[in-house]
């Protein structure tokens, strides 16, 4: 687990960061914000390449920085394994000589995967003999992701590591680090503006603006709150984590969420992969009675747990309970009105097999995973 | 060059030359990059004071600067009276000495060189380098050094073609002896000041000419094919 308190001022007047969040112990963990939240800031504190003027940082109980009693590891002993957005191999070395070069100096006692593994882990195998001046955006990265688990961090830092890449090397790279994730067993910090990245990635959210931490929790949680800057984007909506259950013979995927079931066109993979869906909260409607002669394929009995407003006054956000699981659905307020919804009614949530996007599934089935553990 | 028909005398003018600018240039490496090292990345006062202080062998006419060697390092001096007593060392009129006196006029080249190829290297790889571990100097030795490398090698040709022609410097110090402390543009002021030395002068300036010329080709090409190396325009 990572517990981080920090406190910092960039000049007399400048921006002042106040910052406090701890992480799960394994998984991802996104700082999310816009640009100039501080985010990075935070990052380089963790990985020491910043001092911050007050602070604290410990790592699975171990003390990396207390201003209070002047600790301060330098880098070079924290074993935080960073990954830059701008990759930062070294020019002068070799694709092979990139990856040792963590692994030479990582401490004798210390287990990660081989190298041979990370190479398979991440395709670097084609990638060996190269110089890094001949290799692409993604692959940098993706040698730049094989350096820091090489080195048998204890934590991995990621700096963006997708934005310096267009949408196309971007899904080139996201599965590996999708990969990596379900493998290092390795708590990962990640920072990120885009919103992809963090459906597609991370367990827990750290929303940070202007310096400040929002909120903190698992994304699933945050995703289903209306009073946090994520309710006020137009693809506001629950991240939901889903397991396919089945494909069937109409060529649509059953995936089971606790609670209930969906229909997708996705083509998700075998059964048992585990995945999340973004349930837009404007791509789903409700209906007072079952509706019947309709092509919607999910209908999905629910009950108004709340109604909350939306960023537009004229629309409202439902927050719907199916089971244990918590859908939010963005209506009009005249809906409202001419249903006559208020919280406690059981009505029908209504939500189209073809609206969800394709996002890459988060993570391997598990006997994937555990071969490759 | 043999048919350019040097006599031994002047081949041994050459050849004393080359000897200088080299161990002018090795004698100057180490130092040299510590104190790119100290302007490029040290913050303290008097770091501009510093700066120029290095740069004076540049500025200064040559003559002072083989006066103050003297006056240092002579006989009597403060460094070179210990230096004869406690070692045997005699560094004026002697090659040894020459090389100082062109090592000292040459300082400020390599260490603008080295100091450009410093800066050139980006610190986010040296912050990479400690992430996955690297202490100090094994930093400095497997990532900075390497990525400066081309601003070391550019300043030591550059010194060694400029060093073969030290004059005023190396004559004031080290005096103009034959076979000891006369190179090159020794030789051709000396066949200048001799009746029917023309012959001699031309021949000695066409060959400090072409190994001028040779150098910074030299140097050039080198910067080229190690910017290529590193993967920068």
């Amino acid at each position: 687990m990572l517990e981080v308190a920090l406190r910092h001022r960039f000049g007399p007047a400048g921006f002042a960061l106040e910052a406090a969040f701890a992480t799960p112990p394994q998984g991802v963990t996104a700082l999310f914000g816009p640009s100039g939240c501080g985010k990075s800031t935070i990052l380089a504190a963790v990985a020491g390449l910043l001092r911050p003027q007050a602070g604290r940082i410990a790592l699975d109980g171990t003390l990396l920085l207390d201003t209070a009693t002047r600790l301060f590891l330098p880098p070079e002993r924290r074993r935080c394994g960073m990954v830059f957005q701008d990759a930062r191999l070294f020019p002068h070395l070799g694709v092979e000589r990139n990856l040792r070069y963590g692994e030479r100096r990582a401490p004798q006692d210390a287990t990660g995967p081989g190298f041979e593994e990370v190479v398979a882990l991440l395709g670097l195998g084609p990638l060996m003999g190269r110089r890094v001046v001949q290799l692409s955006g993604g692959e940098r990265q993706r040698v730049a992701l094989g350096r820091a688990l090489l080195s048998r961090p204890r934590l991995l830092l990621m700096d963006e590591p997708l934005a310096a890449l267009d949408a196309e090397r971007r899904q080139e790279v996201l599965p590996f680090l999708a990969r990596l994730r379900d493998v290092a067993g390795l708590p990962i910090l990640y920072v990120t503006h885009a919103l992809e990245e963090v459906d597609a990635l991370a367990d827990a959210l750290v929303l940070l603006e202007g310096g400040r931490v929002l909120a903190a929790g698992p994304v699933e949680e945050l995703t289903a709150r209306t009073d946090l800057p994520l309710a006020r984007r137009r693809d506001a909506g629950v991240l939901l984590g889903c397991q396919v259950a089945e494909t069937g013979q109409d060529g649509l995927t059953r995936l089971s969420f606790p609670g209930g079931a969906l229909l997708t066109t996705l083509p998700p993979g075998p059964p048992g992969t585990k995945l999340r869906l973004r349930l837009r909260a404007r791509d789903i409607a409700v209906a007072l009675a079952e509706p019947r002669d309709i092509s919607t394929r999910n209908v999905l009995k629910a009950r108004i747990a709340a109604i909350q407003p939306a960023p537009a006054p004229q629309e409202v956000f439902l927050d719907l309970a199916i089971g244990p699981s918590h859908l939010l659905a963005c209506v009009t307020r005249d809906s409202v009105a001419r249903l006559g919804l208020r919280p406690g009614l059981e009505l029908w949530a209504l939500v189209k097999a073809v609206t969800f996007e394709h996002r890459v599934a988060s993570g391997e089935p598990p006997a994937a995973s555990a071969a490759m553990g | 060059m043999v048919s350019i028909g040097l006599s031994p005398e002047e081949w041994q003018a050459v050849r004393l030359s080359l000897e200088v600018a080299a161990r002018a240039v090795l004698v100057n490496l180490l130092p040299a990059i510590a104190a790119a090292w100290v302007l490029a990345r040290c913050r303290f006062p008097g770091r501009l004071l510093l700066d120029a202080a290095l740069h004076l062998p540049l500025v200064v006419p040559p003559v002072v600067v083989g006066w103050a060697l003297l006056l240092l390092f002579g006989v009597r001096g403060p460094i070179g009276a210990p230096l004869q007593e406690w070692f045997g060392i005699r560094l004026v009129f002697s090659t040894a000495g020459a090389s100082l006196a062109t090592a000292v006029m040459n300082f400020p080249l390599i260490v603008r060189a080295v100091r450009l190829g410093l800066e050139a290297v980006d610190p986010g790889l040296e912050a990479a380098a400690r992430t996955l571990g690297a202490g100090p100097l094994d930093r400095f030795l497997t990532v900075t050094l390497p990525l400066m490398s081309p601003g070391i090698l550019a300043g030591a040709v550059t010194a060694f073609a400029a060093g073969l022609g030290e004059f005023g410097a190396v004559i004031t110090f080290a005096s103009n002896i034959p076979g000891e402390t006369q190179t090159l543009p020794l030789a051709i002021y000396a066949a200048t000041q001799t009746p029917g030395g023309e012959a001699t002068a031309a021949r000695l300036a066409l060959v400090s000419f072409a190994l001028a010329i040779c150098g910074l080709v030299l140097a050039e090409l080198i910067a080229g094919r190690m910017h290529r190396w590193l993967g920068r325009a």
